[in-house]
């Protein structure tokens, strides 16, 4: 069986660049200060995989984590 | 004593390494093969001029600054001839530092994110369409003078409810305060002064007939305690806002036109593939990153090693850092489609970037429906292009030829 993925948004480091939201829109939304969070617990749907894993290399402060099960 | 009204003459720099200076000619036209000098000699070099500056050449060395707002603080934020005294709301956020960053920041945030962006682009889209109208049929054009310098006036302009039939005079305030203003304190004073002027003006009108847009927002903005902003706050976010949201975003489109004049091949993969519209723009905002920021030591410590001394300033090169080849494979090509890009052009840590979902917006709707409309053009081999000298980085003159080369 295929690995679980979940997202992980460290809100001490994100600073509100939306790389995240704008390349997974999915796995990711703003607050009303445009500070990003994990949608729900952050659990990856199958098929949206590659989409976590760019959102993590494209977040400037490397503050999102994906966390493998 | 030098007299602060006359603009220093800064000797041609011969030692790069030693004596760096961002506002010298060859600096203004080609930056790049001097920054990779600078790297290969240290991840920090120093200069005496400019009263003693720093400048990180590395992306780590940047990053390390950027995060570190006890040793650096934001009070001075351009790098000049001269230290006048630190004026109070200068320009916040940009130029606070903790604690009183944080609540002058969370205000201008709500106006800026994505959501709030997305109601902005139709207008935005319409300008655009404006200015290529203005000049498709001439077959050529000055792109800087004619389109990029334009879209990002007229959109600051409509969101804090001023005339975007001003655009001229903003652009003019924001010359002297980032280009005079290195050398010339006066011109830099002038400005400041008609600037919160201007906008005193305005205030005054939106207290009997309040309005919808940002300069209301900020005078009906209260803070924790209930209390509404001094108002030398509101005037400092209000020049902030304007200074900018205006020539870093007209710098960006202009970078981004300059390079697909000159790369037929990106400009057919972009009309081609539009969906990678927003992987190339932030290629582009890596490769041609228009912003560099500054910051004054004001604790001693070390950086990648090198000590660095309170009292000097800090050249915080974001453009220098998007180039480093460390972080950046290739970084000093353009891949349109680069997929992992952490670039810094929006800058890192608290200071990021307040409108960067705005000029994120802009430059997409720019380059789409310029490329809808002249999908062929090309430098024209007549004109000249140059480029703006100091803190922001993009071409000032862009002649193009439109069409198909004969």
């Amino acid at each position: 069986m295929a690995e679980r993925l979940k997202v992980r948004v460290d809100p001490d480091k994100c600073q509100g660049h939306a790389r995240c939201k704008a390349l997974a829109p999915e796995l990711f939304e703003l607050d009303e200060y445009g500070n990003a969070h994990e949608v729900g617990d952050g659990t990856v749907p199958a098929g949206l995989e590659d989409k976590a894993w760019l959102a993590k290399s494209n977040c400037p402060e490397i503050a999102i984590d994906v966390i493998e099960e | 004593m030098s007299d602060v009204s006359q603009p220093a003459a800064h000797p041609p720099v011969t030692d790069w390494v030693n004596d760096f200076d961002h506002t010298d000619p060859q600096w203004t036209d080609d930056p790049f093969p001097i920054w990779e000098q600078l790297r290969a000699a240290s991840p920090v070099v120093h200069t005496e001029r400019f009263l003693g500056c720093y400048m990180p050449t590395t992306y780590e060395a940047v990053r390390e600054i950027a995060h570190d707002t006890e040793h650096f603080s934001s009070r001075r934020i351009i790098v000049r001839d001269v230290r006048p005294e630190v004026a109070r709301n200068a320009a916040p956020p940009i130029t606070s530092d903790p604690p009183v960053h944080k609540p002058a920041k969370q205000l201008l945030l709500p106006p800026f994110t994505p959501d709030a962006m997305k109601k902005l682009e139709p207008r935005m889209r319409a300008i655009c369409n404006e200015l290529i109208d203005g000049f498709i049929a001439d077959g050529k054009v000055d792109a800087a003078a004619r389109y990029s310098k334009y879209i990002p006036v007229r959109a600051i302009a409509h969101m804090l409810g001023i005339p975007e039939g001003d655009s001229d005079l903003f652009i003019n305030w924001i010359h002297m305060i980032l280009e005079l203003g290195i050398k010339d304190e006066t011109k830099l004073m002038q400005a400041v002064q008609e600037m919160s002027d201007y906008f005193r003006g305005h205030i005054e009108e939106r207290r009997s007939q309040p309005t919808d847009d940002l300069i209301s927002y900020l005078m009906n903005a209260r803070d924790k305690e209930g209390q509404p902003l001094e108002e030398s706050h509101v005037l400092g976010s209000l020049r902030l806002l304007l200074i900018a949201g205006i020539d870093t975003t007209w710098s960006a489109i202009g970078s981004s036109l300059w390079h697909l004049a000159r790369t037929p091949a990106d400009r057919e993969r972009l009309i081609a593939e539009p969906e990678l519209m927003p992987i190339a723009v932030e290629e582009l905002l890596r490769a041609y990153s228009p912003v560099t920021m500054a910051r004054e030591v004001v604790k001693e410590t070390t950086i990648s090693g090198c000590p660095v001394k309170a009292g000097n300033m800090v050249l915080l090169s974001f453009p220098a850092a998007n180039r480093d080849p460390k972080m950046f494979p290739d970084a000093d090509k353009v891949v349109i489609d680069r997929r992992e890009n952490r670039h810094a052009a929006f800058g890192l840590g608290i200071h990021r970037c307040v409108g960067s979902n705005l000029a994120r917006m802009e430059m997409q709707v720019a380059l789409e429906e310029w490329l809808k409309r002249i999908p062929d053009f090309r430098l024209d081999p007549a004109g000249t292009v140059t480029w703006s000298q100091g803190t922001v980085r993009g071409p000032r003159q862009l002649p193009f030829l439109l069409g198909k080369a004969m």
